[in-house]
């Protein structure tokens, strides 16, 4: 059990994703000018990428290894399909704002990582709770990235205001330029959050 | 003519893909600590999407609409992209090394990447022409090339700043990308499409 839970909660902050790993930064900007599209975006990635660790890891005797990239890919792209479906039949609304970046979820390089790095030499439980633990770093990362930037930028969350009528939202912040600088500086506060915990460690 | 003008224009600059449409960020900040490097990779990814997107109409707009197949876009482009790129590394290493040489390794890093399958899922989505499909491609990726070549002559004047060590490297890459982007925010309304 320990072992699962190590390998689940290194996604979450000392690996995390976006802002540790810096990959899969599209949608970090795209969809997270408000949190309700941050959310939906960061579960469809918890969801696809582990279905497609544990079916990685489920074939990972079966792929000869000089065509694994193209069977990850085809795998990868067949569950984001799925994801996409789902979502147009029970949230047209959610489908629509998400737009493009829902098809682009296939090319995302985390995912790709996640298979090629984890789950092709792992079994499945293990690579079930790598994809578990990196696709909930991924949401809990556009959810806070979302939020900072409903919150101050138009004094909104979840829709709900929360504000005083009075706030003056700064537009800056759902504006693309704001997103980039917004994460500039969270990457930084998470840098000394993972020294201190790593500190606390030692 | 004034049309196809308009749409390259608004391409490269006023909907920059990078900037304001956040297409192909990990190329951006992974390559763009170098200026020749990023020079290198904007020609080779604006000659990529040129050929491949082309091809991924012909095939969305010859095959999958005539068969009702249109579900299967994200799997058939991302499979063809990527088996595209492939062919064209073979193709460039064997007939002309000397173009190898110098641009074989960006094909690798782009043949799955959000750019690439970003601008053809966007051509077939606004159900543009094949002659306004290649225009707006190619707008894309000089958009590309302009954006990842200003961000690395940026980055490069960086070096001898003296930033707050939590911000180093990524931290303020995204700072200074957000300050172009701002700035790229000028020339929006330049142009109404």
């Amino acid at each position: 059990m320990k072992e699962l839970w190590d390998i689940y909660k290194k996604g979450l902050i000392l690996e995390n994703p976006i802002f540790v790993l810096a990959l899969s930064l599209c949608p970090a900007l795209a969809v997270t000018s408000s949190a309700i599209n941050a959310l939906t975006m960061g579960l469809t990635v918890l969801f696809v990428i582990t279905a497609n660790n544990t079916v990685v890891s489920l074939i990972r005797n079966l792929v000869n290894p000089k065509v694994r990239v193209p069977v990850y890919i085809v795998s990868i792209a067949t569950i984001v399909t799925v994801a996409q479906l789902v979502l147009q039949a029970y949230f047209p609304l959610l489908y629509k704002a998400l737009g493009i970046y829902l098809a682009l979820v296939v090319v995302f390089a985390i995912i790709l990582a996640r298979a090629e790095v984890f789950a092709s030499k792992n079994n499945v439980v293990r690579s079930f709770f790598d994809g578990f633990g990196m696709g909930s770093g991924f949401a809990i990362a556009m959810v806070i990235i979302g939020a900072c930037r409903e919150i101050i930028g138009s004094g909104t969350f979840f829709g709900l205001k929360i504000m005083p009528a009075s706030y003056n939202a700064p537009l800056l912040l759902i504006l693309p330029a704001g997103g980039f600088i917004l994460i500039g500086y969270l990457i930084g506060g998470w840098r000394m959050l993972a020294q201190y915990i790593e500190k606390s460690k030692a | 003519m004034a049309e196809y003008l308009t749409l390259f224009i608004s391409a490269v600059i006023v909907n920059n893909f990078v900037l304001t449409r956040f297409l192909g960020l990990c190329i951006f900040f992974g390559v763009s600590k170098n200026l020749s490097a990023s020079l290198g990779m904007g020609m080779a990814v604006t000659a990529v999407i040129t050929l491949s997107s082309t091809l991924a109409w012909l095939v969305y707009n010859l095959v999958l609409v005539p068969l009702h197949l249109t579900f299967l876009t994200t799997v058939v482009f991302v499979v063809l992209i990527a088996s595209f790129v492939q062919l064209l590394e073979m193709v460039t290493k064997k007939f002309t090394p000397a173009l190898y040489n110098m641009w074989g390794i960006y094909l690798l890093l782009i043949a799955t990447n959000c750019v690439v399958l970003g601008v053809p899922l966007i051509n077939v989505e606004s159900n543009f022409s094949l002659a306004k499909s290649v225009v707006h491609t190619i707008g894309a990726g000089v958009g590309f090339a302009v954006a990842i070549t200003l961000m690395a002559s940026l980055r490069e004047k960086l070096i001898l700043a003296d930033v707050p060590k939590p911000l180093e490297g990524l931290g303020v890459a995204f700072i200074l990308a957000g300050m172009l982007a701002l700035s790229f925010l000028g020339f929006s309304g330049m142009i109404a499409i």
